[in-house]
Order: C-alpha cells, then sequence, then structure tokens
C-alpha cells in the first residue's frame, strides 16, 4: 500500500521545469529520501507535496486519495505534516504554543466556543499541552519547555518544527534538510529522531543534504537532476548507480 | 495558560471603587471615554496585536455604528437598540465582504487598503448632508429601552463598565484558546498555520469581522452617550490614535490594550496644563515608549516581571 503516489508531476516557473514529469511512489511506513544537487527541485517536489505550489502537470495522491490542487491545510486535514529548510517558527509566541499549533487540526477552533470559555475546549487544550509537552521530551527539547522560541538556538529551533509536525499526528511527514546547518552529534540525534517517528508507522519522506544521513535511514532514494528523476532504488542500488556517481556524487563516493 | 477570571475579576475591583471615589462629572466622563476607546482597542489588538493584521481604518467602522444609531434613530424612528443591532449587523456584513480582497494583501498593501477603506467611509458620512448633517454632525436621541432612558453619568458609567467587562471575558478566553493560537500562528508564520491545519484565510476573516463588528457597537454606544455624531470620530486620525492605542500598551496583549487606551485617552487631557506644549510632550512621551519600551508598556512590565525566565 503506498502512502504516497506521485504520477507525471511537472511544475513550470515561467519557461522553466523546476519538476519535470516525475513519478515516484513511497510505500506506507517507509522513509523515502529524495537527493540530487542544489537546484535539482528536491523542495519544489516538497512544496507540491504540501500543496504550497499546485503542480503545473500530472496528479498526486495521497493514501490512495486523489490531493493534487489541494490548499495546505486542506491536506493538513488529510494526515500531511512538514518541515521546512529555513525555520518557519513563530517567534512571537513560547515554544510549547508552537508545538501546539501542530495539533490545531484536532481541536475545536471555532470563535464561539472559545469567546464563552466552554469546558470542552479548556480540557481538550490541557490534553494538548501535556502531549506537547510529551512530544518536546521525544524531540529532546525537554529544557526549553518554558522558553520563548525566539530565545532557542537553530538546532533546538530544528527538533521544535519536529515537533510541531508530529503534534498533528501526521500520517505522512515530509522533512526538508532537517540535518542542515547541525553538527555531527545533533545530526545523528536527528537521524535516530527521524528512526523513531518512522517505526511508530509514519510514512517519512526526507529530503536531505547529508548522504551518511541518507544512506543510514533510507527504505529507498530518489536521486533528482534538473527536476528529472535521475534514478530511484534502495540505498545500495543507489551507491553504485553509475549515472548518480558521475552526476551527483562524483568519483569520491 | 493565563486564568481569565484573574484578569477580569481585577478590572472589575478596579472599576468598582472607582465611583466611590466619588469622582467629578468630568471624571465620570473621562472614564467612560477611556473604556469607550478601551474596547474598540482590545478588538483591534485582537486583529493587530495577534493576528498581525493592520487596520488604518477602524474608525470608519466606529463611524459606522455612530451613523446607523444616529440616523436609524432620527430620520427612521428606530429604537435605539434595534439601531445599534442593524448597525453591527451592517458592519460585519460589510467587513465580511471586503475582508477576502483586502486581507490577502501584505504588509503596506493591506495598510493602504484598509486606509482607504476608512476614508472612504468618513467621505460617505460627510456627503451625505440631508441624513447625516455633513461635517456639522447631527444629534443622536437618548439611549433608551421603550420608556426607560439611560442618563447620568453613573449608570452610563455602569453600563460602558459592564461592556468593557464582557469583552475583555471574551477576549482573553478567545487568546488562550486553540483558536486564540490560531491568530498568533498567522501573525508569526501564515505558511506553517498553513500547514498546521489553518484555515489562514478564514481565521483572518472572522477575526477582522469581530473587531469591525466591536468597533460599530461601540460607535453606537459613543453616539448615544455624547448625544451627537460627527464625521471626525470616524476619521483618519482617530484610526491612527486606535492603532497608536494597541502600539503604546502592548501588540498582542488584552491588558495592554486597556492600559494605551487610558493613557492616550488622559495624556492629552493632563498635558492641556502645558500651554503650547502639550502636542510636543505628548508626542515625545510616545516616542520615548517606543524607544525604550518597543512592544509596549504591558509586555515590557510582564517580561521584566517574570524576568531571568530562560
Amino acid at each position: 500500500m503506498n502512502a504516497l503516489e506521485v504520477i507525471g508531476v511537472s511544475k513550470q516557473f515561467g519557461g522553466v521545469a523546476a519538476v519535470d514529469d516525475l513519478s515516484f511512489a513511497v510505500r506506507r511506513g517507509s522513509i523515502y529520501s529524495i537527493i540530487g544537487p542544489n537546484g535539482a527541485g528536491k523542495t519544489t517536489v516538497i512544496n507540491l507535496l504540501s500543496g504550497i505550489y499546485r503542480p503545473s502537470a500530472g496528479s498526486i495522491r495521497m493514501m490512495g486519495e486523489a490531493v493534487s490542487g489541494q490548499s495546505t491545510d486542506k491536506l493538513a486535514r488529510l494526515g500531511l505534516s512538514r518541515t521546512f529548510q529555513n525555520l518557519q517558527i513563530c517567534m512571537n509566541m513560547d515554544a510549547i504554543s508552537n508545538v501546539m499549533i501542530g495539533g490545531h487540526v484536532r481541536l475545536d477552533s471555532g470563535f464561539l466556543p472559545a469567546l464563552l470559555h466552554l469546558p470542552r475546549i479548556r480540557r481538550h487544550d490541557a490534553e494538548l499541552r501535556e502531549e506537547a509537552r510529551a512530544l518536546m521530551a521525544f524531540t529532546g527539547l525537554s529544557q526549553y519547555h518554558a522558553a520563548q522560541a525566539s530565545q532557542m538556538p537553530y538546532g533546538a529551533l530544528k527538533r521544535l518544527e519536529i515537533a510541531r509536525s508530529l503534534a498533528a499526528r501526521p500520517k505522512l511527514l515530509l522533512l526538508d534538510e532537517p540535518a542542515a546547518g547541525l553538527n555531527h552529534v545533533e545530526t545523528d540525534e536527528i537521524r535516530a529522531l527521524i528512526e523513531q517517528i518512522a517505526a511508530t508507522g509514519v510514512t517519512v519522506v526526507l529530503v536531505e543534504h547529508d548522504m551518511k544521513l541518507v544512506m543510514q535511514v533510507s527504505t529507498r532514494i530518489l536521486v533528482l537532476d534538473y527536476g528529472r528523476k535521475l534514478a530511484e532504488g534502495r540505498p545500495e542500488e543507489v551507491r553504485s548507480d553509475p549515472r548518480v556517481l558521475t552526476a551527483y556524487l562524483g568519483a569520491a563516493a | 495558560m493565563r486564568k481569565p477570571v484573574v484578569g477580569v475579576g481585577l478590572l472589575a475591583a478596579g472599576l468598582a471603587i472607582f465611583p466611590l471615589l466619588s469622582p467629578s462629572a468630568f471624571a465620570y466622563d473621562l472614564a467612560i471615554r477611556v473604556i469607550i476607546n478601551a474596547i474598540v482597542v482590545v478588538g483591534l489588538n485582537l486583529l493587530f496585536g495577534y493576528t498581525g493584521q493592520i487596520s488604518l481604518g477602524h474608525a470608519g467602522f466606529i463611524g459606522l455604528g455612530t451613523y446607523a444609531s444616529a440616523v436609524l434613530t432620527t430620520h427612521f424612528s428606530w429604537p435605539p437598540v434595534a439601531a445599534l443591532l442593524a448597525g453591527a449587523v451592517g458592519t460585519g456584513f460589510l467587513a465580511f465582504v471586503i475582508a477576502r480582497p483586502i486581507l490577502s494583501l501584505r504588509g503596506h498593501h493591506l495598510a493602504m487598503a484598509t486606509l482607504g477603506m476608512g476614508i472612504i467611509i468618513a467621505i460617505v458620512l460627510n456627503n451625505e448632508m440631508q441624513y447625516t448633517g455633513g461635517s456639522d454632525g447631527m444629534p443622536v436621541p437618548a439611549f433608551g429601552i421603550g420608556s426607560l432612558i439611560l442618563s447620568g453619568d453613573r449608570n452610563w458609567y455602569g453600563l460602558v463598565s459592564l461592556l468593557v467587562l464582557i469583552v475583555v471575558w471574551g477576549a482573553t478566553n478567545l487568546v488562550n484558546s486553540p483558536a486564540g493560537r490560531a491568530l498568533q500562528a498567522i501573525h508569526g508564520s501564515e505558511v506553517a498555520a498553513r500547514v498546521a491545519g489553518i484555515d489562514v484565510t478564514g481565521v483572518k476573516i472572522k477575526v477582522f469581522v469581530l473587531s469591525a463588528v466591536v468597533a460599530s457597537v461601540m460607535g453606537s454606544v459613543e453616539a448615544h452617550y455624547l448625544e451627537f455624531a460627527t464625521p471626525s470620530s470616524a476619521g483618519f486620525v482617530r484610526s491612527i490614535i486606535l492603532m497608536t492605542m494597541v502600539i503604546v500598551g502592548g501588540m498582542a496583549s488584552v491588558a495592554g490594550s486597556l492600559v494605551g487606551a487610558a493613557l492616550l485617552t488622559l495624556l492629552p487631557q493632563a498635558l492641556s496644563q502645558v500651554e503650547g506644549g502639550e502636542t510636543i510632550v505628548f508626542g515625545s512621551i510616545l516616542i520615548l515608549t517606543m524607544i525604550f519600551m518597543p512592544s509596549g508598556l504591558i509586555p515590557t512590565i510582564r517580561d521584566r516581571l517574570v524576568g531571568g525566565r530562560l
């Protein structure tokens, strides 16, 4: 059973095809990595999958349901969540509230019940706060419980985004360069975290430059070059694919 | 999570103590004006301070309420309550219709659009002479239900106190709820809000309509309190003063809205002793506040008190 099917998707910006007739499928519960040189279209693919962009052509199916052209907030309600390469943290809020935003889809967010301070609203919110606290512990952020997001270091904010996505209890999680800018120790922590998330049954799509990380965690890997599929397969297949070696990894790999 | 009850309780106590100090008619008048402004500013803070959507035309919504009450009671003999409600519904509907195109704009563009909206409303109020009396304004009958007429400083003070308690209670509940978190998330990062499943456009429309309706209702109340309606109450200068109240009191702070409204309503009065120099002193106070307390009075004080956390 596939969590995600991308069929002949293209995305044009002006006359430039950032993604060109791309097809791939992601099995449920797997970790699927998308790699490629800078400008290969990796982030464009993530933006297409998460509804930030609409595909110029082709179709996307999530959990068997056609979702191409759906808005980002609707996709969230269907079980898709993501993180961002360039962080999208609400710096005007404290850390735990940032995580709680992730749980938005599961709560009654109507204005009227909120204005009236219904007990139901308070109870569900208190439950979400507990869950957010647990997720912060799970992502190694316990020390930032009381922190403002604006006071947190970069590496912690990366994990805060992951905690926020998990608060949505997603079926499909898109991670856009979660290890970018992190040192070796932090990258190892992120790797462990990704494996733990996948172990809970969440399908993970990972865009990442860190080859060591990608080779370690991925179930399958898609190699993009100039918006096209260059190769696709298990890590050992991709690693030894001569096209990948010449076009991307270079002779040293 | 802050307990809404505590803040509302403190406010209620403060409002109850004021009449015990046997204030003069002048003091009552100031208090009532402060409270009317405070309620509008709480609504505007939800839109601007919490959600990050600027409105430079909010006095226009006050004006719609003011003139709905003035015109419907005077020319069409509507009961004041019906006129007030009609104004609120009408303003809410107008806000709903213009919210979608206006709120898809950002930053300077949103500021320009709301500025234009407020100015158009003021122009209409000025030009529809046969109904509004133009720039001379028009008298408004006293507020009342049936034969019961609301009059006297104490009674008016009681009414607006009740209104401010209701609005502060509702606003505090809202900002401490998932809906309030959605408002702040939109302020922080619209794309993050979308990814979290927040219907950004829908939420913006809701908070815009809510703040417009609050402004309209207070416009009606103000018209009946002053027993006079003038287009200047709906003008551009007032919109700017309302925004300043939000900023000085504190963005994303309900208590800050009250403090900002009080300060900017009372300060010009207090400074009227300073012959000729009041505008300079007033301006200097605002500038110094912004330099030394850029996040506004209440958030700055709160951070200093809490201080040292992390």
